[in-house]
């Protein structure tokens, strides 16, 4: 009775919890509830009496050791992660702790089939075998769209022949595995066959599923799996009828296709588009106009930035890797110094994660009030003098509005083409992370500054500095 | 019966967790995603209960015991770098009141 109290107290901090997430103001509060939520349910389950029961002096059987051994492992591995990792590289944290997630519902639910082989009770074998089903989808979509954003693979959009019929089929063997072992009647040893190639195969179609998703799309996807391993986490609950599993699970599982549905929308794309269209992989029709860009020296670029009245950064994951953002906010200082009006163009889905620039913009301490949202900056786009880009590339590409071939045409974009002098920060020649040309690159008012960002923003900034 | 109410309970959650999320500023996308993402890591309790009082046998030990891992790697991985997110935004906003009160 107790204990059901403290999963229904647990719920409520959950709910609090992300209605809080949602708001600036409240958002750190609605995370510690919610784990304070978390840490109620765990101390409930261990409180249960069927797990009092399991308190023996003899070591090697005391169920208390084995789970208070494993949580301590988890929990050291998970602290060490989540405070190692730069602010760049937590996008792909986020999808690897995510995949983790489905893992845990698949391993649990397996175990379960291991008491249960005969799979004799309906509503848990159906359970059992969904949970196998999601949670490994989640765990290896996971792990590769992990691979994808830290570029340890490919994160161009693979295609091959026939994927849409292929992932159709394994999905449909897949529900076939889960509905032999759900079926009475059946032998065992056909029963644990089925299982294993449930598994198998909803492992494989985690990989398949993924893989023709281009790496700009990746944030989309990860949303899209961690309503996964919501529902994976929810059908486990039905497995052990414990109540608190399946709303935490449930309501991560609704609103996680909520965010994903926004993300969408900021995007100007469908979930079936985004999931089967193999955005990136198709090439524009145009070839450019063969053009090469002209490029401008730091010494050069200073003297333009000198006589700008207002200047705009559009910031993008260029950035984030050359970790520039400190020597963003010094450039933005000295050019504040020259009487010049600064601000920050960032545009929902800039970076590997929405909201990433805005993460890291925080971090170098830059005032709230300079960053602007799209909306807000595109009117006033064609009254800026100068439009620095720094390393941001499709989501200034003029193509999506006026190249109806191009594969992100139709995407809000941040104008920067209609600034007066355009600079773009760049690595090099290469093309955007989604492999689509740029045709603001060859545009008349657009100089490149090749070489590192962060070098080539601490430069200009030094420029006005030995005035 | 019990099965019902199950059942009811998980549709209820669903339009709850719809109505939750509305209207969120893009750049609390991350964090809530990264701090939802930590939730789901509740299966954490179902592998518990597994591990402590159904397992059988030393495989269904093993399994449920790396479920336990993996599952605390989610949610004290989940929570934490959710906070440092969220930390980095509220830093900011605390100087902005030191400023405006100087």
């Amino acid at each position: 009775m107790i204990i059901n109290l403290a999963y229904i107290v647990a719920c409520v901090f959950f709910i609090l919890g992300i209605k809080k997430l949602g708001k600036v103001k409240t958002a750190r509060q609605g995370n510690f509830l919610s784990a304070l939520g978390m840490l109620i349910a765990v101390i409930a389950v261990f409180c249960e009496k069927e797990v009092l029961g399991t308190w023996t002096t003899d070591w090697y059987q005391n169920g208390y050791l084995w789970c208070g051994l494993a949580i301590a492992v988890g929990s050291v591995i998970g602290i060490v992660w989540a405070k190692k990792v730069k602010m760049t590289g937590m996008p792909e944290l986020v999808a690897l702790f995510n995949g983790f997630g489905g893992l845990a519902s698949l391993l649990l639910a397996f175990s379960e089939f291991l008491k249960n082989p005969t799979g004799e009770e309906l509503v848990t074998s159906t359970a059992t075998g969904l949970t196998i089903l999601i949670g490994a989808i989640t765990f290896t979509g996971s792990v590769l769209a992990w691979g994808k954003l830290s570029e340890k693979i490919t994160g161009r959009a693979i295609l091959f022949k026939g994927q849409k019929a292929i992932n159709l089929f394994l999905l449909l063997v897949a529900v076939a595995g889960a509905a032999i072992y759900v079926i009475p009647g059946i032998d065992e040893g056909t029963k644990l066959i089925a299982v294993l190639a449930l598994t198998a195969i909803a492992l494989i179609l985690g990989i398949t599923v993924v893989l023709p998703i281009g790496g700009g799309d990746m944030p989309v996807v990860i949303s899209l799996l961690n309503s996964f391993s919501g529902l994976a986490a929810s059908m486990a609950g039905f497995i052990i009828s414990n109540t608190v599993l399946i709303v935490a699970g449930c309501l991560v599982g609704a609103s996680g296709v909520v965010l994903t549905l926004i993300m969408c929308k900021a995007m100007n794309r469908s979930i079936g588009n985004l999931l089967f269209s193999g955005f990136g992989a198709t090439s524009s029709s145009k070839k450019g106009t063969g053009e090469e860009p002209k490029a401008i020296a730091v010494e050069d670029a200073y003297l333009i930035l000198e006589a700008a009245a207002s200047v705009v950064f559009i910031p993008g994951y260029g950035m984030a890797v050359a970790q520039a953002q400190h020597a963003v906010k010094e450039l933005a200082a000295r050019l504040e110094e020259n009487g010049a009006e600064v601000s920050f163009a960032v545009h929902p889905v800039a970076g590997r994660m929405p909201g990433h620039m805005n993460v890291l913009l925080a971090e170098a301490d830059i005032p709230y009030e300079q960053l602007k949202t799209m909306e807000e900056v595109n009117p006033t786009m064609p009254t800026q003098d100068v439009a620095i880009v720094v390393g941001a590339n499709d989501v200034v590409n003029p193509a999506a509005e006026t190249d109806t071939t191009s594969p992100i045409y139709g995407m809000p974009i941040i104008k920067a083409h209609e600034a007066k002098t355009v600079f773009v920060l760049k690595r090099g020649k290469g093309k955007g992370f989604s492999g689509i040309e740029n045709e603001l690159f060859t545009m008349k008012n657009n100089l490149m500054i090749y070489g590192d960002a962060k070098a080539t923003i601490t430069a200009l900034a030094s420029e006005f500095g030995s005035e | 019966m019990e099965i019902i109410l199950l059942v009811f309970i998980f549709v209820i959650a669903a339009f709850l967790g719809v109505e939750l999320i509305s209207k969120v500023p893009s750049q609390l996308h991350t964090p809530l995603m990264s701090g939802t993402n930590a939730i789901s890591g509740i299966t954490i309790v179902g592998a518990l209960a597994i591990c402590a009082i159904q397992a059988t046998g030393t495989l269904g030990m093993i399994l449920s015991f790396l479920a336990i891992v993996f599952a605390a790697i989610n949610v004290v991985g989940g929570y934490l770098i959710t906070d440092r997110m969220l930390g980095m935004f509220t830093a900011k906003n605390d100087k902005k009141k030191e400023g405006k009160e100087s």
